[in-house]
């Protein structure tokens, strides 16, 4: 598994991954007027996600660098699988 | 009659059960054969009148209506065995995989199956279709790779689907087929629950439906004879695939009846199998089409609803639609950009309903008078009663006129001033399809403005176009506010101006406005005159050009740099308080498809009216200066001095001189090969710039020959038509011809033509032409320029059928997906797919380039302030 210990968030393409704290996923929620599940979604398997510990049910804010918006944020709902 | 309106709120798909059938079905068909020899139709066969009737005076058997109000009634054949149904076929195969043999449970222990029940439940009640449906697929993939049933014990055996129709059971590598019996047997053993688990509403479809005991024949109103001019009949192919049913069916009974031996009876029954498989889908893979007489593949019901030609895209999505007119186009620069010219005929063929009104009566009158044949007239009135009067066969339409009063509705003619839809296929973009006002016109074509040509990308080489005429005040208001063409002459693409001055106008515009350019009084007071202008001028026989220019201009401040610059002074566009003060207008000012110009700043300063305006005045002014100016091109405008010609040879001659070098190093192997290719690779990129080299000093050397009112010069220069390239390729050396991509070498062993030594990979023996078109071309370099030209018309077709297609899966795809007005983009559903459109939440339309907004200028502007 771990062979070399990379740590992929470290990677240049790997953008900054955030798991959401219970008071802000239910404040973006209600600011988009959403349920959880009209989110893009991550699987929890997905490799950040096992990284920054993301549960099914939780969310991730993903900050990107953007070519037109400089910086840009995305979430996603973490499912399971 | 009386009308209901229903909603439909849901739609559910299921599966016919046998009760249905029977219950819905009038009669049990059981001969092959329509009608008798004086065309009645045979009782229990397929056109038995109880199914429903095709004659207008005949009552139907069934509900003793007529035709038109008569839906026709089912009937049923009973199959003597059953079959599967070739529709749910992989269903089956799936279910009895995931299902024991013996007591028809999932095989999953009780613990699974209640826990993914529960979750199943709960997705369903909350209306998450999409999780539920993932429960059901996690249930099938586990389920299908038991091996032994956790309920009864019993071993599972290996179960597969065979093309076209078998499913085949595998013992200890001996397999057997299923019949439909089994199959039934098998799936008719599965309790409801674990039916809902495998993704199946027992109550609408019980897997063992699948299996086929009885066939619904449908109403003859969904399969009609058709009676031929000769008077001959010929039946609906669905009605053919009947018959073969019915037949193969009752030849089945009586082999069973008469106890014939299994072989018979089981070739009778894969028959039927087939028969009835046909029949849902023509189409099926590794099975042979059912043939009519003729050899044409039957139409059955699978390809009566499939494809371009199928029921949906068709007839459901492609439906015709009244008030809509179709014809050639042509140009008409005398009227607006907003404008349509219509055809008197058409005129009188396309109507308006109008209520009339205390306001309009008197119109309306004038139009009920003036009758369906004269223009501005009206085709119906319909009474407050409802009735409607047809005026072609009215008596005395005064007399009609007179009564008419508030309340009645008149279906006037199309006049001028009537908001229309406007389109020209192929429609990929929102500006394909632009509201226009009408204006009737004589003549038999549709006219259009040539500015309007960009957005539709129309040209009058025979082009066509569609017309459409609401019907309704909201349809017109909507048209009004956001489709008109004023609306829409910034394209979404870029954010520039997608209307604009073009060709000709550009030409005129940049002759007009050259430093030197002075008009009479007489002339300048025609043109102006044309674009309307109507205050008094310069009372001088010597006005500049850009002073007339000037006076359509509005109060504006504008720099821009011209495309063609012909002197020192004129390399600047300015623009003052709506004065020109330096520079010539082209195609970087008035351009069309084409961001921050003049225009583009008139349009986001004073508003798609003014811009509109400006433009059809600007379009008469330009079009009546050329008029004037007399511009034309001519066969000389290509010829060079001798001493042009005598220094192009040379030129030339001195770049094949340097490509020869290239090849003598390459045969001594003293060429040096560049990262990443052979030598060979590098010895053709090296001829290729050098011919290229070639061809651009030969251009370069005729440039300086042109004079400054050379016709072609001035449309290449201003960007009005055409590049110098172009120039160059008439004037100079038209140059290397290649295909894909490359010199041209394909041919014969290893020459492209037998004039050539094998192997000579000379300029000339590689498709390098050294003349000009005005000079003409050796066949040698005429038959190297029809590859090159070959080539681009196979690419145009492929390219234009291939991305049509993407084109269309593209926006099938994406159609419903919206920005939402907090500026999120979702989906139909909800979903969120982005959070700030684009990332940056910036319409390009109103975007300036890659900012959200001109920054420079606005800063500008109120410095200036």
């Amino acid at each position: 598994m771990e062979k070399d210990n990379y740590d992929i968030l470290e990677h240049e393409l790997v953008p900054k991954h955030v798991v959401l704290s219970k008071e802000e996923s239910k404040k973006l929620l209600k600011r988009l007027k959403v349920k959880p599940y009209n989110l893009p979604w991550i699987r929890a398997s997905d490799p950040v996600c096992k990284r920054i510990g993301a549960k099914p049910g939780s969310i991730i804010k993903i900050i990107r660098k953007s070519p037109t918006a400089g910086i840009t944020v995305y979430y996603r709902f973490v499912i399971p699988g | 009659m009386e009308e209901t309106e229903y909603v439909i709120k849901t739609i559910k798909f299921g599966i016919l059960s046998p009760e249905h059938i029977k219950k819905m079905s009038v009669v049990t068909i059981t001969v092959p054969d329509t009608y008798d020899e004086e065309w009645v139709p045979i009782p229990f066969g397929l056109m038995d009148r109880r199914l429903g009737t095709l004659e207008p005076l005949q009552r139907c058997e069934t509900c003793g209506e007529r035709m038109e109000q008569c839906p026709g009634h089912f009937g049923r054949i009973e199959l003597a065995r059953p079959v599967i149904h070739i529709g749910f076929i992989k269903y089956i195969t799936m279910i009895l995989q995931t299902t024991c043999s013996e007591c028809g449970r999932i095989l999953l222990d009780d613990n699974s199956i209640r826990r993914y029940k529960d979750y199943y439940l709960r997705f369903k009640n909350k209306k998450l279709h999409y999780f539920a449906t993932l429960i059901n697929n996690i249930v099938v993939k586990k389920a299908s790779q038991a091996s032994k049933c956790p309920h009864c014990k019993a071993t599972k055996l290996k179960i597969k689907f065979e093309r076209p129709f078998s499913i085949i059971e595998e013992m200890n590598g001996e397999s057997k087929i299923l019949t439909p019996y089994e199959v039934h047997d098998r799936l008719k053993k599965i309790p409801d629950e674990d039916v809902e688990l495998l993704g199946f509403d027992p109550v609408y479809a019980r897997p063992e439906w699948a299996v086929l005991f009885t066939l619904p024949v449908p109403p003859i109103s969904i399969r009609p004879s058709i009676t031929l001019e000769t008077g001959e009949r010929s039946e609906d192919d669905l009605t053919h695939k009947l018959g073969d049913i019915v037949r193969t069916n009752e030849k089945l009974k009586q082999s069973i009846e008469s106890g014939s031996p299994q072989l018979i009876i089981d070739e009778h029954w894969n028959l039927l199998q087939f028969h009835v498989a046909t029949y849902f889908d023509n189409e099926i893979a590794g099975l042979s089409q059912s043939v009519h007489r003729s050899g044409r593949p039957l139409k059955t019901f699978a390809q009566r609803l499939k494809g371009k030609e199928g029921r949906f895209r068709s007839n459901l999505s492609g439906k015709r639609v009244d008030f809509s007119a179709r014809t050639v186009i042509s140009p008409d620069p005398f009227i607006s950009i907003n404008e349509v010219g219509v055809p008197y005929d058409v005129a009188m063929r396309l109507t308006v309903p109008e209520k009339v009104t205390q306001w309009n009566i008197d119109r309306l009158k004038e139009a009920v008078r003036k009758g369906p044949n004269e223009l501005g007239g009206a085709n119906y009135v319909i009474r407050p009663d409802g009735r409607q009067i047809d005026l072609r066969f009215v008596k005395d339409r005064n007399v009609l006129a007179d009564q008419l009063e508030p309340g009645y509705i008149v279906e006037r003619h199309l006049m001028d001033g009537d908001l229309v839809i406007f389109n020209r296929q192929p429609s990929l973009h929102r500006i394909s399809i632009m509201a226009h006002q009408v204006k009737c016109l004589p003549g038999k074509t549709l006219r259009i403005n040539p500015m309007v040509c960009p957005p539709y990308n129309a040209d009058f080489d025979g082009d066509e176009m569609n017309l459409f005429v609401p019907q309704d005040s909201e349809a017109r208001s909507e048209m009004e506010t956001i489709m008109k063409v004023e609306k829409q002459m910034l394209t979404p693409r870029y954010g520039g101006m997608i209307i604009g001055a073009l060709h000709d106008y550009i030409t005129s515009a940049y002759i007009l406005t050259k430093k030197d350019t002075k008009l009479s009084r007489f002339i300048a007071s025609y043109i102006l005159g044309l674009a309307g202008y109507r205050e008094p001028i310069e009372l001088s026989n010597e006005i500049k050009g850009r002073e007339i220019f000037s006076k359509l201009l509005p109060n504006i401040d504008f720099e821009g740099k011209p495309l063609a610059v012909f002197n020192e002074e004129d390399k600047k566009l300015v623009i003052k308080a709506g004065r020109i003060l330096s520079g010539v207008i082209d195609h970087n000012a008035i351009g069309d498809q084409k961001a921050h110009t003049l225009l583009h700043k008139i349009y986001l300063t004073f508003g798609p009216e003014f811009t509109k305006d400006f433009i059809d005045k600007l379009g008469k002014l330009l079009i009546g200066y050329l008029d004037h100016y007399g511009f034309s091109i001519g066969l000389d405008e290509e010829d060079l001095p001798d001493e042009a010609y005598a220094n192009i040879n040379e030129a030339i001659r001195k770049h094949l001189k340097k490509v020869d070098e290239y090849i003598e190093m390459y045969r001594k192997g003293l060429l040096e090969r560049e990262p990443g290719a052979t030598v060979e690779e590098t010895l053709e990129q090296k001829i290729m710039d050098e011919l290229n080299l070639a061809r651009d000093e030969a251009g370069k050397i005729a440039e300086k020959y042109f004079n400054q009112d050379n016709s072609i010069l001035i449309t290449a220069k201003t960007g009005a038509r055409g590049k110098m390239l172009n120039l160059f390729h008439m004037a100079a050396c038209i140059g290397q011809q290649s295909l894909r991509g490359k010199r041209i070498t394909r041919g014969y062993e290893n020459r492209t033509l037998p004039h050539f030594k094998k192997g000579d990979i000379s300029p000339y023996a590689r498709g390098f032409i050294k003349s000009n078109y005005k000079k003409g071309l050796s066949p040698l370099e005429f038959f190297f320029h029809a590859i090159s030209g070959r080539e681009g018309l196979v690419d145009t077709a492929v390219r234009t059928s291939q991305s049509g297609y993407m084109q269309r899966r593209l926006i099938n795809a994406l159609l419903d997906v919206y920005v939402e007005y907090d500026g999120t983009v979702r989906d139909a559903e909800g979903n969120i797919i982005q959070f700030l459109y684009g990332e940056d939440g910036i319409d390009p339309t109103y975007s300036f380039g890659q900012e959200p907004v001109d920054l420079d200028s606005i800063i500008k502007d109120e410095l200036e302030k």
